[in-house]
């Protein structure tokens, strides 16, 4: 989910119209990813403090007892204002939350914002929990999660237990986010079972599907060049694939994408491979916003007709973007998740 | 044909420029009186709403303690519940209030917009930065923070980061209060599992600000809708008579083939042209006038409540649309019924005006029931009716079924006057009295509502201040008060002062729920100042003495009136029941309140200690006093007060509020007494058929003239009789019914017999200065103007 | 001698100067006496009526009333003149509105303070007025009205009645019925009656005529 590292460094830059000046987009000072990537888990699912951005991302596919489909967001971004700092309220890292669930008709969103040092949001490694608010994602190891969260219209309350090992993006985790060499440490659990209730307006639903987590942190800004992006994830027959494309100024895309068997083998497609063509629009909060796409990577034979479950998948946050799940058919079918950032 | 048919209507107005004339001025005046009050109105408005801002307290409901002192990870721990919560660290620093908040989590809308745009920088929250205007800066010292300047800040407010706010003040870890978001997650644990120490206060709970102001804010609502029915009474009479006065040339228009419905297009756009004209020239009067008013309303609503209103005015859009609106509305309003009555008028009907000979007895009536419906209904909603709404409709009723009532109990006076008259003159003069009666009830209909506002607003302002005064005698009973910061300071405050004053009384209290309501416990010291200075509105025979005793508690009004507590009731106070003893007026608190003795307090609330001090001491000493505190013991400025500087200030705030209303009252006279002049100068050229025989038959012009003004003042004379009932019943709906329904507290009402005797010679002026010309004019009247009356050529 | 007019002189304001009105009208009247006052449209007849009745003042020359030059008066006293020895019925709106028929009928006498009611009472019924005496004007006929007025004049008792064109605006069976009561009544107080007309038929009735041609006595 490498794409993602954009929409947190993208954070300062855009919330700055509301407030949020003073946040560079350089890494003056931050730790960078460098190659090759190692990992020390579980504190590696833990906070990096010393890098300027990082998140936890769950989203999940969903279906309740008549069939019918959901879909769920739960998000932890961590920022940092500067490499180091005090505590309690000097702490220099902030937190925010998003929580979303998604029906073909309805599409719920709430954010949290928190400060850092003073015990309102954070993330602990043994046992594993990271919260914000009364939001939770915790349990004994990474593999065995209970998560919550609730809105003023919503809440929610999962099971989740992963059924394969975590898989690496890019070069064993280390993700190239440009041409320019931009990257972040990336890696994820797509193999997530999950099963819980909803509450919605309308009462409680018992829902099961997958789920599908990221953990990426870096420090570095977009390439100057780039105007934003559009990310799927999708769980198909045979396997599970990861791509993005980059969208650049001058009209061309940088690509990337992962291709993940069904016990765990990753292949990372470069720049190219991976193609993904809007074929529909919908008018979303004034934007035209592309629904429907065309999405393949030739070299798996994979040519898959992609649409949102409810096009209306807005996320009116601090900085909004839309995300929302997906419906697969064409040369596999499944479903996924679609996010999308840029179309201001 | 269109165009003959505009020259013949404009003509009239060329060849009588007077009548042109008060028809703008007449609407112009009701526009400028409506859109001068609305002004100031949106004007103290608009300051209310910066202010509010500025605090961000306004409509938040509140996480308080006990004690006043939250720590954080009770903070941490309602979050982690689900409460969308968000602390407020607040203190003084240097004799400035200091604010502390977390741009983060508070609830949008709390910071004033200069410190939004940069509450989320990392030098905020962070670094350590200050927001406040200039001069509240000038009075601090150096604390090694960046300084950003705010005008729109509060005065004497500091708003930072609360985490700056508890290194500055001291307080780690501690908060003082917290927020609460208007919308909160479907998910929550109770507060009372989280953390039980702590109280949920409902919004207004803790806007002591808000509330208040709304209180002097309801006075000048009051006024607006007054001076808006008088406005709408003289704009009737204006539109009235230019159509009434362009009969023979509607007639005329008609009988040579123009048609009807044109006929009334064109006059509709011209009198829609003539009111946009009208209201235009209206407004900017309105301008002048509450640019006039409004430094006095700014210094008296910053005075009475602490809150700064700028006293610059701005055209802001609603005053000015809403002026235009009356202007155009009643100009509607008042031309539909003389358009339909044109549009059924038969081709050939009186080309002469007479809409002054009697109203038939049978429109009379009708207006005699509606009246009596309306005063019922006014009645009725007094006994029964709950709410702002039935306390706003009553005054509306009262105000519309008095004035309708007023040209049917005149017509009664008058015709009982002439039953009772003697001399052929006085015969005369109260038929022809009675007779004008018609033509001047619509202008004797606005001097009514305008002295019953005057006479009503006056009493309220009034009662208002007496018991307000009253009331500061008894809560700042004491000379002189002093405010420490934090305990030990005061234990040593109480140390230095005992041996140096006659009494220290220390003031302490603790916020806790009274059958469900907050509330806050006092525990004064028994002392004579008490006795002496607390008045009940209703209490046992021995309530003092009881109290002091611990044998029960006092409440105030508030509390009895929410919680439906009566004398004898049992009240729980921290687990322990007091038998109410006595129920007290508390005016401007909008929660409840509690007393009991001190050793009774000190049992209920071992953990709380008095900060506040009242010092009993010689009024002569309290300077001195004052400069040894501050040199000596090194008690800032801020916390001290003087009590007879208080309330000193307090009157003086009390004489801008009379200068503004008192300025109302000229105004809105003025303007009755402009409908009267004008209603005269109309009926005057009308009359000379009425007059011309009795001059023949031997009076003199200048003896009419005479009796011209003595009619003038007749009439206003017995308007002003009938409008002291109304002003006082308005008096009595705004501070028993509406203030009790708005803020839960009933307002004494006194009486002010020289204020009304003052209004009432002005209301008789006002009549005298506008029967002067027509009756100077009629004086004047050549005999062969008289004479016309007869000529055989007419 | 009741009345005297020497010189009358009187101009009003016209568009291309002061028109002359009246250009020295001199003229007399006895007590009881009656005369007819005729001539075109214009010749100034009601004007000399309004002159004489101390309703207007002349520009040059003398109206004495009982030896009394009404045009040396100030206001007030022009005022008591026109209360007390004068009465005057027009054309139209002779009469006051807001009162009743009795207090319109009464109302000279009262001003004068010579109220008479047993004189009201019986002209009222001579006049045919009984039925109608606490109606107001306005629900009256024209005839009716014009009878009014000229029973307020009677009911004060003047010495000079001053009548212009009092029957212009009535049919000929009304106007002849009017003019008969007011002949008859007016010979019965003894007072003099100077009345303007158009009508020959009328002006055959009176004691005297007087014929008045571009405000001169022809």
């Amino acid at each position: 989910m490498n794409v993602r590292i954009l929409l947190l460094l993208l954070w300062p830059v855009a919330a700055s119209a509301q407030g949020f000046a003073g946040l560079g987009t350089s890494t003056d000072g931050f730790a960078t990813p460098e190659r090759p990537a190692v990992f020390d888990f579980s504190v590696d699912h833990g906070p990096h403090p010393d890098y300027r951005i990082e998140w936890w991302y769950l989203t999940a596919n969903l279906q309740d007892d008549d069939g019918t489909h959901y879909g769920l967001q739960w998000t932890l971004f961590r920022t940092a204002l500067t490499p180091d700092g005090g505590d309690g309220w000097s702490s220099p890292q902030l937190w925010m939350g998003h929580a979303a669930v998604t029906t073909p008709i309805d599409h719920y969103v709430t954010e949290r914002l928190a400060r850092g040092g003073i015990g309102q949001a954070g993330v602990t490694t043994a046992p594993f929990e990271a919260w914000i608010d009364d939001w939770q994602l915790s349990g004994p190891d990474f593999d065995n999660l209970n998560m919550t969260a609730s809105g003023p219209e919503f809440a929610y309350d999962m099971d989740l237990i992963a059924l394969g090992d975590i898989v690496f993006h890019g070069d064993d985790g280390y993700s190239v986010k440009s041409a320019d060499g931009q990257a972040s440490y990336y890696y994820s659990q797509p193999f997530y079972t999950i099963e819980g209730m909803l509450t919605l307006p309308d009462g409680d639903v018992h829902v099961t599907g997958n789920a599908w987590l990221d953990r990426e942190w870096s420090s570095q800004p977009l390439s100057e060049n780039q105007t934003g992006w559009d990310w799927f994830s999708l769980s198909l027959d045979d396997g599970k694939l990861m791509g993005f494309r980059l969208r650049q100024d001058d009209g061309s895309y940088y690509t990337s994408a992962t291709w993940i068997t069904l016990d765990g083998e990753t292949t990372a497609y470069a720049d190219g491979a991976f193609q993904a063509e809007p074929q529909g629009y919908s008018n979303v909060n004034g934007r035209q916003i592309p629904t429907q796409w065309n999405v393949r990577l030739d070299e798996r034979g994979v040519d898959l007709d992609v649409y949102a479950l409810n096009p209306n998948s807005w996320m009116e946050t601090s900085v909004p973007y839309w995300e929302g799940p997906i419906l697969v058919e064409g040369s596999h079918t499944g479903v996924g998740y679609l996010e999308m950032t840029g179309y201001e | 044909m269109t165009k003959a048919g505009l020259q013949a209507l404009l003509s009239h107005w060329l060849r009588n420029p007077m009548q042109l004339f008060t028809l703008i001025v007449g609407l112009s005046l009701a526009t400028a009186l409506w859109s001068g009050v609305q002004a100031v109105n949106a004007e103290a408005r608009a300051s209310y709403d910066a202010a509010a801002q500025t605090l961000g307290e306004g409509q938040l409901a509140q996480i308080t303690s006990a004690d006043g002192a939250i720590p954080q990870s009770d903070y941490i721990r309602l979050r982690r519940a689900g409460w969308l919560v968000s602390p407020v660290v607040e203190g003084r620093l240097d004799g400035a209030r200091l604010i502390g908040l977390d741009p983060l989590t508070s609830p949008s809308g709390m910071a004033p917009m200069g410190v939004r745009d940069e509450s989320l920088s990392t030098d905020v929250l962070i670094g350590g930065v200050l927001f406040a205007t200039q001069e509240t800066f000038d009075r601090l010292k150096d604390h090694d923070v960046t300084r950003i300047v705010t005008p729109d800040a509060a005065p004497n407010v500091i708003i930072t980061d609360v985490g700056t706010a508890q290194r500055l003040l001291g307080l780690e870890s501690t908060l003082s209060r917290l927020l609460v978001a208007p919308e909160q997650p479907v998910v929550q644990t109770p507060i009372s599992e989280v953390t039980p120490t702590l109280t949920l206060r409902a919004p207004q709970d803790v806007s002591d600000v808000g509330r208040l102001t709304d209180s002097f804010h309801l006075n000048l609502t009051a006024f607006g809708l007054l001076s808006f029915a008088v406005g709408i009474f003289i704009v009737h009479g204006a539109i009235g008579l230019a159509f009434e006065q362009r009969r023979p040339v509607i007639r005329t228009l008609r009988a040579l083939g123009f048609p009807l419905h044109r006929l009334i297009a064109l006059i509709a756009i011209e009198l829609l042209v003539l009111s946009l004209v009208a209201g235009v020239i209206g407004i900017g009067l309105g301008y002048i006038v509450a640019a006039a008013l409004l430094p006095d309303v700014a210094a008296t609503i910053s005075g009475l409540y602490g809150e700064s209103v700028s006293g610059t005015l701005q055209l802001r859009p609603e005053w000015w649309l809403s002026g235009l609106m009356i202007a155009v509305g009643g100009t509607c309003m008042a031309a539909a019924a003389s358009l339909f009555q044109l549009a059924r008028m038969p081709l050939l009907a009186s080309a002469r005006p007479r809409a002054w000979a009697m109203q038939s007895g049978k429109g009379r009536l009708y207006q005699a029931v509606l009246a009596v419906v309306l005063l019922i209904l006014a009645v009725f909603l007094g006994a029964v009716g709950n709410g702002l709404a039935a306390g706003f409709g009553m005054l509306a009723a009262l105000l519309i079924g008095a004035a309708l009532a007023l040209p049917v109990i005149l017509d009664r006076i008058l015709a009982f006057g002439a039953s009772r008259a003697r001399s052929v003159m006085a015969e005369w003069f109260w038929a022809d009295t009675r007779q004008q009666l018609p033509g001047l009830s619509l202008a004797l209909m606005a001097l009514l509502l305008a002295m019953a506002a005057n006479v009503g607003v006056s009493t309220m302002v009034s009662s208002f201040r007496l018991t307000f005064t009253g009331f500061l005698d008894q809560r700042l009973a004491s000379e002189f008060y002093v405010y420490a910061d934090d305990a030990d300071q005061a234990a040593a405050l109480q140390t230095y002062l005992t041996p140096r004053v006659d009494q220290v009384l220390p003031i302490q209290f603790a916020n806790q729920n009274v059958r469900d309501l907050p509330s806050e416990i006092y525990g004064p010291t028994a002392h004579s100042t008490y006795r002496e200075n607390w008045l009940f509105l209703q209490a046992t025979s021995e309530a003092w003495a009881q109290i002091e005793a611990g044998e029960g508690a006092a409440i105030n009004e508030q509390l009895a009136r929410r919680a439906d507590i009566a004398i004898g009731d049992e009240i729980t106070l921290a687990g322990e029941p007091f038998p109410v003893l006595g129920i007290y007026g508390d005016y401007g608190n909008p929660i409840g309140q509690v007393i009991v003795t001190e050793t009774a307090f000190n049992r209920l609330f071992p953990e709380i200690r008095p900060l506040r001090f009242g010092v009993r001491m010689d009024t002569a000493n309290v300077p001195a006093l004052a400069d040894a505190l501050r040199d000596d013991f090194g008690l800032e400025d801020a916390n001290m007060v003087n009590q007879a500087g208080i309330k000193a200030f307090s009157l003086s705030v009390f004489d801008r509020t009379f200068t503004v209303t008192g300025a109302l009252n000229v105004l809105t006279l003025a303007v009755a007494g402009f409908a009267i002049l004008m209603s005269l100068l109309t009926l005057a050229t009308m009359r000379l058929p009425q007059l011309a025989p009795v001059w023949a038959q031997g009076l003199t012009r200048a003896q009419l003239g005479r009796i011209e003004i003595i009619r003038a003042v007749l009439l206003a004379l017995l308007t002003t009789v009938l409008a002291l009932p109304l002003g006082l019943a308005l008096a009595w709906t705004l501070l028993a019914v509406v203030n009790v329904e708005a803020f839960g507290w009933r307002l004494p009402m006194f009486l002010f017999p020289m204020d009304y005797a003052r209004l009432a010679i002005f209301a008789v002026a006002a009549a005298v200065l506008a029967a002067l010309w027509p009756a100077r004019k009629l004086a004047k009247t050549r005999p062969s103007d008289l004479l016309k009356v007869f000529s055989n050529e007419r | 001698m009741l009345l005297r007019v020497t010189d009358l002189v009187k101009t009003f304001p016209g568009p291309d100067g002061p028109l002359p009105i009246l250009n020295g009208i001199s003229m007399k009247m006895t007590a009881g006496e009656t005369l007819a006052l005729t001539g075109e449209s214009g010749s100034g007849k009601s004007t000399l009526l309004h002159l004489v009745g101390g309703l207007d003042q002349p520009d040059t020359g003398l109206v004495e009333i009982d030896g009394t030059d009404i045009g040396a008066l100030d206001d007030a006293a022009r005022a008591a003149v026109r209360r007390d020895k004068v009465g005057v019925v027009f054309q139209q709106f002779n009469l006051i509105p807001s009162l009743t028929v009795a207090s319109n009928v009464a109302f000279q006498a009262r001003l004068g303070g010579r109220e008479d009611k047993v004189w009201i009472k019986d002209l009222a019924t001579r006049m045919g007025l009984a039925e109608q005496m606490s109606k107001y004007p306005e629900q009256l006929s024209g005839g009716q009205q014009q009878r009014v007025a000229i029973a307020r004049t009677l009911a004060a008792r003047p010495a000079l009645i001053l009548a212009d064109e009092p029957t212009g605006n009535l049919d000929e069976v009304t106007a002849d019925s009017v003019l008969n009561l007011m002949l008859e009544l007016a010979a019965e107080t003894q007072a003099a009656l100077l009345m303007v007309t158009h009508s020959e038929r009328l002006a055959e009735r009176m004691d005297r005529r007087l014929y008045l041609r571009a405000g001169r006595v022809a």
